[in-house]
């Protein structure tokens, strides 16, 4: 038999050792790599020491059977995204019915067929393949929370009204910087900043949806719900801040120019979802909030503010973050001044 | 009598490669009289999920080397496990007799 493309790590469970011994000489074979353990609480621990592309579980087990493995990869973050396929006997495939419901993504009949064995394992680690990178893609631009509930949910047609809070942010002066620096300086430049400021919006539950020239929109509080989505996105902010501080900081020490950027956050009703197509689609907002949270954003250059809030964000806040209290702006587009707050210190 | 369809046994052979066969026939040796054993003691106690589950490996190992008549007993008793009847009559003597020709067939077949 051919090698496959890329090996696999396997882990075989099973209390069997004629099984055992049997199922691992066919994986091998089969050019994948295995470690084998033969009970349930063993798999386990194997599972969470190890880097496995794939489990073959037998539901027969003593100490811990396969169905309370099954149930409890289905449930473990760390575990869920392992794929299972359920080794069983003939006569067991009530039992396999069972599984497949539980969250397993196949099985084989024991004795297994070599060929049989050869088209699930390896279309189980293909799929395992596609999910991996496409979680990453997802995390690129998302939590981890919000990748796993598209990994798990899928892309919901159809939008929701949700409150959030919508940040807009970007680098003061941009267009000047550009216009004095090399393509290979500015491009750089952008992946550093984009770095900074995606660890510290994931850091407080944020999504960045969107990237466009030098400034990004984020979202806090939706597609995953917290309460306290106000307090995030200025928490956020004030780290941002923070870190494009020490980021100038750095550049200043190698005579490069130093980087300023503005933040302007907005919080209410938004209407979320996935637009797109079915290969290419991003979580956005839509609605009023989100046009005012560019206006704010756009007004911290003429407020000379780094950070700047509506009143509905500031009705989130706790007392120990520092604000000042700016009066109201009437913004374009609007036909109500609406009640501004500089972020000066968290 | 047969108590090895050697078709089976032969595929097993040649799907394992090499002299593998030698080392699935001892580990069947080894651990099938553990689970007979098992199966005495669970009747003893009356432990029935510990006689269900023993009777399953033999059955699930004999099916491996394509001793059909050791399975179907196993199976048998099996399904009494299962529906929680340890009235076994002669079963586990019957089955352990059968294993012991088995295991002589087996040992024959190491290569």
């Amino acid at each position: 038999m051919t090698a496959p493309k890329e090996p696999g790590r396997l882990l075989i469970a099973d209390d069997n050792k004629v099984n055992r011994i049997l199922l691992a000489r066919a994986v091998e074979q089969l050019g994948h790599q295995i470690s084998t353990v033969d009970n349930g609480l063993q798999a386990l621990d194997a599972l969470r020491g190890g880097n496995f592309d794939l489990m073959l579980l037998d539901i027969e087990m003593p100490e811990m059977d396969g169905y309370q493995v099954l149930e409890t990869c289905v449930q473990d973050p760390n575990l869920r995204n392992i794929p299972i396929i359920m080794t069983t006997s003939l006569d067991e495939l009530d039992s396999v019915v069972k599984c497949i419901e539980l969250g397993a993504e196949d099985y084989l009949t024991k004795p297994v067929n070599p060929v049989l064995l050869r088209a699930r394992v390896n279309a189980c680690l293909e799929k395992k393949r596609l999910r991996d990178e496409q979680r990453k893609l997802f995390r690129t631009f998302a939590t981890p929370q919000v990748a796993e509930q598209l990994l798990r949910d899928g892309f919901s047609l159809g939008g929701n009204y949700a409150i959030a809070s919508i940040m807009f942010a970007d680098i003061r002066s941009f267009t000047t910087f550009s216009e004095k620096h090399e393509p290979g300086e500015i491009i750089e430049l952008l992946n550093e900043y984009f770095a900074l400021m995606f660890d510290a919006i994931t850091a407080h539950n944020g999504t960045v949806n969107l990237i466009q020239g030098d400034g990004l929109m984020a979202i806090f509080g939706a597609p995953v719900y917290h309460e306290n989505h106000r307090e995030q996105a200025v928490r956020a902010a004030l780290e941002m801040i923070d870190l494009v501080e020490a980021f100038s900081a750095q550049r200043i020490s190698e005579q490069k120019d130093p980087v300023r950027i503005g933040i302007g956050i907005a919080t209410g009703k938004v209407v979320a979802g996935y637009t797109g197509t079915r290969h290419r689609a991003s979580y956005t907002c839509v609605g009023d909030t989100v046009n005012l949270a560019a206006r704010i954003e756009a007004h911290t250059k003429v407020a000379g503010c780094s950070i700047l809030i509506d009143n509905y964000t500031r009705d989130g806040l706790p007392g120990t973050i520092g604000l000042d209290d700016l009066g109201e702006v009437l913004f374009k587009g609007k036909e109500q001044p609406i009640p501004i707050y500089s972020v000066t210190a968290g | 009598m047969s108590y090895i369809d050697m078709k089976v046994f032969n595929e097993l052979k040649e799907m394992s490669g090499g002299d593998f066969i030698n080392e699935l026939i001892d580990a069947f040796l080894e651990d099938a009289p553990t689970m007979i054993t098992n199966m005495h003691s669970a009747l003893q106690s009356g432990n029935v999920e510990l006689f269900r589950r023993n009777a399953h490996s033999i059955k699930s190992n004999a099916n491996i080397f394509g001793a059909q008549g050791l399975a179907a007993q196993a199976k048998e008793l099996e399904a009494l496990g299962r529906e929680g009847n340890l009235n076994v009559g002669n079963r586990l003597e019957e089955l352990e007799a059968t294993y012991t020709a088995v295991a002589g067939a087996l040992r024959e077949l190491r290569v």
